[in-house]
């Protein structure tokens, strides 16, 4: 099977960008891809493209050039941009395609996400009653997992601090005022444990990227980042997963992030020890925690010490999130993984500028999870 | 206060209704009849075995606290139809010994009155009045220590 790479990467800024529809930030992002990638969109043969509040997300064809390729439009909850990439590579790992794309693009409302339950296939008395948030999920996992594993709020606070610092090194990001763990401490809570400035925000935004087969990056570019392996995985009954209103007694079942990122590594036979830098999701600080352990990164318990040591910040053994996360850059849940992929390549091809980390990195790692219980993991290497 | 206030409950056979000393309150679950797999609210398909067959259940009305959050937001409105003067809540999920993992509001709202591993019994409580004055009842969970005291 031909091996697909990233020769090509484009990001629209997330945040607020009023008056300026979704599919404008997703044709710049497009742009900015194929110029990174030296391509014009005429050669382009397929593409994926991913959101949430866009219907029709294939109409971008409209703004960039009708020339009546298959644009396929892909929703899979956080996880979108995570298989629109996948999708993408497979065209090319198939040979269906020589030369494709992956966008991802989104424009949600502020505050938190509503929506009525029956979306999710729940009752509507879970939404009425107040039980339909997706941030309950968020407090109530990290809250069992500090008691469990030994996590201080301080080091929820440190990971937040983190990610806020990073995206304030990073033009394109959202949250760009740096915190101190003691800021994000005096900020009121929202759900126990985790507080205001320890999550993320719905917002606007957009990403592409372009890949083609690897025997033929040497036409596009010096520093092609492989697509070494891409995992979607959703929830297994006994999980405890986002939006369960019952959830079965019994031996606790496996993330479905830790079934994406066992079958990532085995696919791409690279260990969690040979990742030099990897993008979580962090949907709020105590996420970001439990996903080191879930993506094999570390054991339970002991980011407490390698978060107090500075291991996942710029210039440590690990660094997560390097680009600010969600934390920094909000969600866009269509750009969002496509967002993680653009970091990564930067940070393999040594083109982070302020962000970038020391040494010589040759391993990249992806991870989204989100609704309904879906995770994608993608790995990258050079 | 003199007048009754008529109650109803958010959905019929989420809860026995109305609870009384015949008809003590419990969740109203189901049970596959193939693979005995308890579901709560009932369920018409198994999400384990996929069979279609199940009968009716009432779950225990005791267990413990699992885990837990506050919520100190009014959530967003549809589909949240509680009152306009928001009072934050708490929220758990209460382990049914030998049955499931339910999600319920809390009656305590202190999260530092709240501790996994907690005795937690069944209850109901009035989470929002209709304009007509009619009071809508939820099942929530209480810490059952309250009841010796
Ligand atoms: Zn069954």
């Amino acid at each position: 099977m031909t091996e697909a790479v990233i020769i090509g990467v484009g990001l629209h800024p997330f945040g607020r960008f009023p008056g300026k529809p979704a599919l404008d930030m997703g044709a710049d992002a497009v742009r900015l891809a194929l110029a990174d990638a030296g391509v014009n969109w005429p050669q382009i043969q397929g593409g994926y493209i991913g959101s949430y509040e866009v219907a029709n997300p294939d109409a971008i064809v409209g703004r960039l050039g009708l020339t009546g390729i298959p644009l396929r439009g892909v929703f899979n909850g956080c996880a979108t941009a995570g298989t629109a990439v996948a999708l993408a590579a497979r065209a090319i790992e198939t040979g269906e395609h020589d030369l494709t794309i992956a966008i991802g693009l989104d424009k949600h409302p502020r505050g938190a996400f509503a929506a009525d339950p029956s979306v999710a296939g729940i009752p509507s008395w879970y939404g009425q009653t107040g039980l339909f948030l997706t941030t309950h999920f968020f407090g109530m996992k990290i809250n069992r997992y500090m008691h469990e594993h030994g996590i201080s709020h301080e080091t929820l606070a440190r990971v937040a601090s983190k990610n806020f610092g990073n995206a304030a090194a990073n033009e394109k990001a959202w949250r760009r005022t740096p915190l101190t763990p003691e800021e994000v401490l005096a900020s009121p809570v929202l759900n126990y444990p985790l507080r205001q400035f320890m999550y993320c925000g719905p917002n606007e935004g957009a990403a592409a990227i372009v890949l083609c087969r690897a025997d033929q990056a040497h036409k596009y570019t010096g520093k092609p980042v492989r697509v070494r392996a891409t995992a979607l995985r959703s929830r297994r009954l006994g999980a405890f997963e986002v939006q369960s209103p019952s959830f079965p007694v019994g031996e606790v079942v496996d993330s479905p992030t830790v079934d994406a990122s066992r079958a990532a590594y085995e696919s791409a036979g690279i260990g969690p020890e040979d990742v030099d830098v990897a993008q979580l999701q962090d949907t709020d600080a105590g996420s970001e925690v439990i996903h080191m352990a879930e993506n094999g990164l570390c054991k339970d318990g002991e980011q407490e010490r390698l978060i107090a040591e500075g291991a996942t910040a710029i210039g440590g053994r690990l660094p997560v999130n390097t680009d600010g996360g969600l934390l920094g850059n909000g969600e866009p849940i269509g750009a969002s993984g496509l967002r993680q992929i653009h970091e990564i390549v930067l940070q393999l091809r040594g083109a982070a500028g302020e962000r970038q980390i020391p040494g010589t990195p040759r391993v990249g790692y992806t991870h989204l999870y989100g609704a309904p219980g879906a995770s994608a993991v993608t790995i990258l290497s050079t | 206060m003199t007048t009754r206030t008529e109650q109803l409950p958010v959905a019929e056979d989420l809860f026995t209704w109305p609870p009384g000393d015949d008809n003590p309150l419990r969740l109203i679950g189901s049970e596959c009849a193939d693979c005995g797999l308890v579901s709560f609210p009932a369920a018409p398909a198994c999400v384990r075995c996929a069979s279609t067959e199940s009968k009716r259940r009432l779950l225990a009305d005791r267990g413990t606290l699992w885990t837990y959050t506050t919520q100190d937001f009014r959530p967003p409105s549809p589909p949240y139809d509680g009152p306009e003067a928001f009072e934050p809540y708490a929220v758990g999920y209460v382990e049914l010994p030998g049955e499931l993992l339910v999600e319920a509001r809390l009656t305590e709202p202190d999260p530092d009155k709240l501790r996994i591993g907690q005795p937690m019994r069944l209850t109901l409580v009035p989470y929002t009045v209709r304009d007509d004055g009619t009071e809508v009842v939820t099942f929530a969970f209480t810490p059952a220590e309250e009841e010796t005291s």
